[in-house]
């Protein structure tokens, strides 16, 4: 049963990803993204990653939408979206697909237990998580304490972004006058 | 079980599409919904590795023993917040080039350079 | 759409749900789905849907773009300072274990302290960027 739930919300999504390529409207590219997130959000609760599907929801669906609405608001609605080159791109697509469809023959089933994903630190983690930090959400635990430094790294990401997005959209009242002269 | 290795094909076909998007169209704007995909394919693949048969979402209960895997999840879920602010970086550069060349088809905006020179 | 009035008043019941959800998913992440970058996603949301509502002015009463500034850089330094305290108290960098008397009380204190910083960071994050978008001109 839950292979056919996950089989049908994976035909839907890139049944959504193939209605981007062909869309001529801005606005409906924006939706359909918003759109692709959120079932991408629905596949990951099936797929157990309770955490990741908060996550996807939250900001694929909603912020990076609302992002994305914005910056079109800014540069006007008058897009022309055309597609060139269209033959370079289907062949290089298509190469680096086949090339990934053959590697995948190497890769373990999904849901194998034996599968080296799962024998390593894994393992460890749900076994000894509970006595060595005491909280039950796995996750949490790994996040916050034993890779706590990735996340500080993590943390240290978004507060850049933050300050990129600064310099490049708010400039001094300066820069702006000097644009007018131009 | 019609196959084990489905997802990772969807992932590898949605890949492809975020590929095409960013290589084939003109439009700045589409081109930065492409690379979504194309994210968003990299963390179904991440996430189908660490699927368990008869697991549950891991957060610790009496009631089971079987978990999925929680080190691809805890990978994927800073990835999800990286990927939102590095597209606001996107988003950003894209504005300032609007403002600088007054429209987002890269084909015009080459051709701005080119008439510059 | 800030006239609509069906708009504004679902927002209006909307908002205080969706701020106190992001504030229980905040305290709530060690027992069940969420954490700080969620909630620091959910309560920037609310913080942004007031702003769609009622205006950028008005929302930066409540939250100032300075207020944000400020905020995203001390979660990180709080996220730091918990590593340099275990430092001090004579373990590795961010191992909780000594923050209290025993070890898994200090992981307790340590995972709260972490992700409060994680939660503040990414709030102010999330609302100055759209605060840059919607400022620009």
């Amino acid at each position: 049963m839950e292979d056919f739930i996950i089989i049908f919300l994976l035909s839907l999504l890139t049944i959504t990803a193939v209605a981007i390529i062909f869309m001529r409207n801005m606005l409906s590219v924006i939706m359909l993204g918003s759109i692709y997130s959120l079932l991408s959000a629905v596949i990951f609760v099936v797929l157990d990653a309770v955490d990741v599907a908060f996550t996807e929801a939250a900001v694929g669906a909603g912020i990076s939408s609302v992002l994305f609405l914005s910056a079109f608001a800014v540069t006007g609605k008058r897009q022309v979206l055309k597609q060139k080159n269209k033959l370079i791109a289907l062949i290089t697509v298509s190469l680096t697909a086949a090339a990934l469809l053959y590697a995948t023959s190497d890769m373990p089933y999904v849901g194998d237990p034996n599968s080296p994903a799962q024998t390593h630190v894994a393992s460890r983690y749900i076994e000894q998580s509970g006595s060595e930090i005491g909280i039950p959400n796995i996750v949490t635990s790994v996040l916050a304490s034993y890779r706590g430094f990735d996340t500080l790294g993590e943390v240290a990401v978004v507060f850049t972004a933050m300050i990129a997005v600064l310099l490049l959209l708010l400039r001094r009242e300066e820069d702006q006058e000097i644009d007018r002269e131009k | 079980m019609l196959s084990g290795l489905y997802n990772y094909w969807i992932a590898i076909l949605l890949m492809a599409i975020g590929f095409y998007i960013v290589i084939a169209h003109n439009n700045l704007f589409t081109k930065m919904i492409g690379l979504n995909i194309f994210q968003t394919s990299v963390f179904i693949l991440f996430i189908s590795m660490g699927k368990v048969d008869g697991g549950t979402a891991p957060i610790l209960s009496d009631a089971y023993t079987v978990y999925s895997n929680p080190l691809p999840h805890v990978l994927i879920l800073t990835a999800i917040v990286v990927s939102v602010a590095t597209t606001a970086v996107g988003l950003a550069l894209i504005v300032n080039i609007n403002r600088r060349y007054k429209t987002l088809d890269e084909h015009e905006i080459e051709q701005q350079e080119l008439d510059q020179e | 759409m800030k006239n609509n009035p069906i708009i504004k008043q679902t927002s209006f019941l909307l908002i205080p749900v969706i701020l106190l959800f992001g504030l229980y998913v905040q305290f709530h992440g060690d027992y069940g789905p969420g954490g700080g970058f969620q909630a620091g996603v959910l309560f920037a949301s609310g913080l942004i849907l007031y702003a769609l509502i009622e205006g950028q002015a008005k929302a930066e009463q409540v939250f100032s773009m300075r207020l944000a500034r400020i905020l995203a850089a001390s979660g990180l330094l709080l996220y730091a300072g918990v590593g340099v305290a275990s430092m001090f108290l004579g373990a590795n960098f961010l191992d909780y274990n000594v923050l209290a008397h025993d070890p898994l009380h200090g992981q307790h204190w340590g995972i709260f302290w972490v992700e409060l910083g994680v939660g503040l960071t990414v709030t102010s994050v999330m609302l100055s960027i759209f605060y840059a978008f919607t400022h620009f001109k």
